[in-house]
């Protein structure tokens, strides 16, 4: 459960930009998951729900995009993509694979209301 | 009012990854190697460690920090084999970040040659989280048997070396440490593997010889 952690970060860059911004409320917050950031969306969802309260994003949606898997493959260089299990290229078949995406953490945007004309 | 789209594109482990940085800078400078040891609960990390030190102790200078959610067990059994010990209890989080390492740092002696960390007992969250270690060690003992790897790939994707601990069970067990091996080596061909046994010694002195390779490696990449 470490979700709770990753939340309690997100709300420190969602305060940093709201101030830089002068927002007066935020209304909506997209991150970007990968499948191998070790993260489960639904938990985030939660904890999300839960330090929002009281704060300039009580209200807020969240989007989570969950990004694939990306993998090189160091044997023929073919790219693939993976939602899930197995690991291997889907050109030739190797294992021998460099990951190249799919382990992202990250606050892609958010949706902000301001005072301002 | 106004309503606008604000662009942000921030990691949200970025400020750890900020502090594992400048804990790795810190010790490359010291000229120190860190491990970090990963693996679920039980499945031999202070035992491991406490075999380590009666192998290396004498050549070498090491130091541990702790990390468990509660008591100052694991660190006392560190101390009882006269290595300098921490211990970070979290309170209740299934992790260690960089930033509770970076607090225990500054009363590491600066001159030591290892500082292993042993990490919260725990296969999933700790993976997440760079410590500024220079190896991360996962750690797969027999009894939790040999379909792990696929099971919690972000541990193994991300380690270094792969241990395969109480080696001296496997007679005993419908554990298959090649087939332990294979599966966590598809998924990451650049992990080292041992079979050890911290009870027995089975691989204890391959693995001390790995480390004091690794160390000079270290130190020759500085130099």
């Amino acid at each position: 459960m470490h979700e709770l952690s990753i939340v309690a970060s997100l709300f420190e860059i969602l305060e940093e930009k709201a101030r830089e911004h002068n927002a007066v409320r935020i209304t909506a917050v997209k991150l970007r998951v990968g499948r191998l950031s070790g993260v489960v969306p639904d938990l985030l969802g939660s904890a999300f729900d839960m330090f929002k309260k009281g704060t300039l994003a009580d209200g807020a949606s969240l989007e989570i995009e969950v990004i694939p898997f990306e993998f090189r493959c160091r044997s023929c260089g073919g790219e693939s993509f993976r939602d899930e299990p197995p690991y291997n290229c889907a050109v030739c078949g190797s294992s021998d694979l460099e990951l190249l995406g799919g382990m992202d953490l990250v606050v892609e945007k958010i949706e902000i209301e301001t005072d301002d004309p | 009012m106004t309503k606008k789209d604000v662009l942000v594109l921030k990691d949200l482990l970025g400020t750890n990854k900020q502090v594992a940085a400048e804990i790795r800078r810190e010790l490359r400078s010291r000229g120190i190697l860190c491990v970090n040891l990963l693996s679920s609960p039980g499945s031999g990390k202070t035992s491991l460690l406490e075999a380590l030190a009666d192998r290396m102790r004498t050549a070498y200078r090491m130091a541990v920090i702790e990390g468990d959610i509660e008591t100052e067990r694991d660190a006392e059994r560190i101390r009882a084999k006269g290595i300098p010990a921490w211990q970070i209890t979290t309170g209740g989080a299934c992790h260690l970040e960089a930033k509770m390492v970076g607090k225990v740092l500054p009363s590491v002696p600066a001159a030591i040659d290892f500082l292993f960390i042993e990490n919260v007992g725990n296969l999933v969250c700790p993976a997440s989280f760079d410590l500024g270690e220079t190896l991360r060690c996962v750690l797969l003992s027999s009894p939790e048997g040999d379909d792990k790897p696929r099971k919690y790939p972000q541990a193994f994707l991300t380690a270094d070396v792969l241990l395969l601990t109480k080696s001296d069970l496997v007679p005993f067990l419908p554990f298959d440490p090649d087939k332990a091996a294979a599966e966590a080596l598809a998924m990451n061909p650049r992990l080292r593997v041992f079979r050890v046994s911290a009870l027995k010694g089975e691989g204890m002195d391959e693995l001390a010889a790995f480390f004091a390779e690794a160390l000079a490696r270290e130190r020759a990449g500085r130099a």
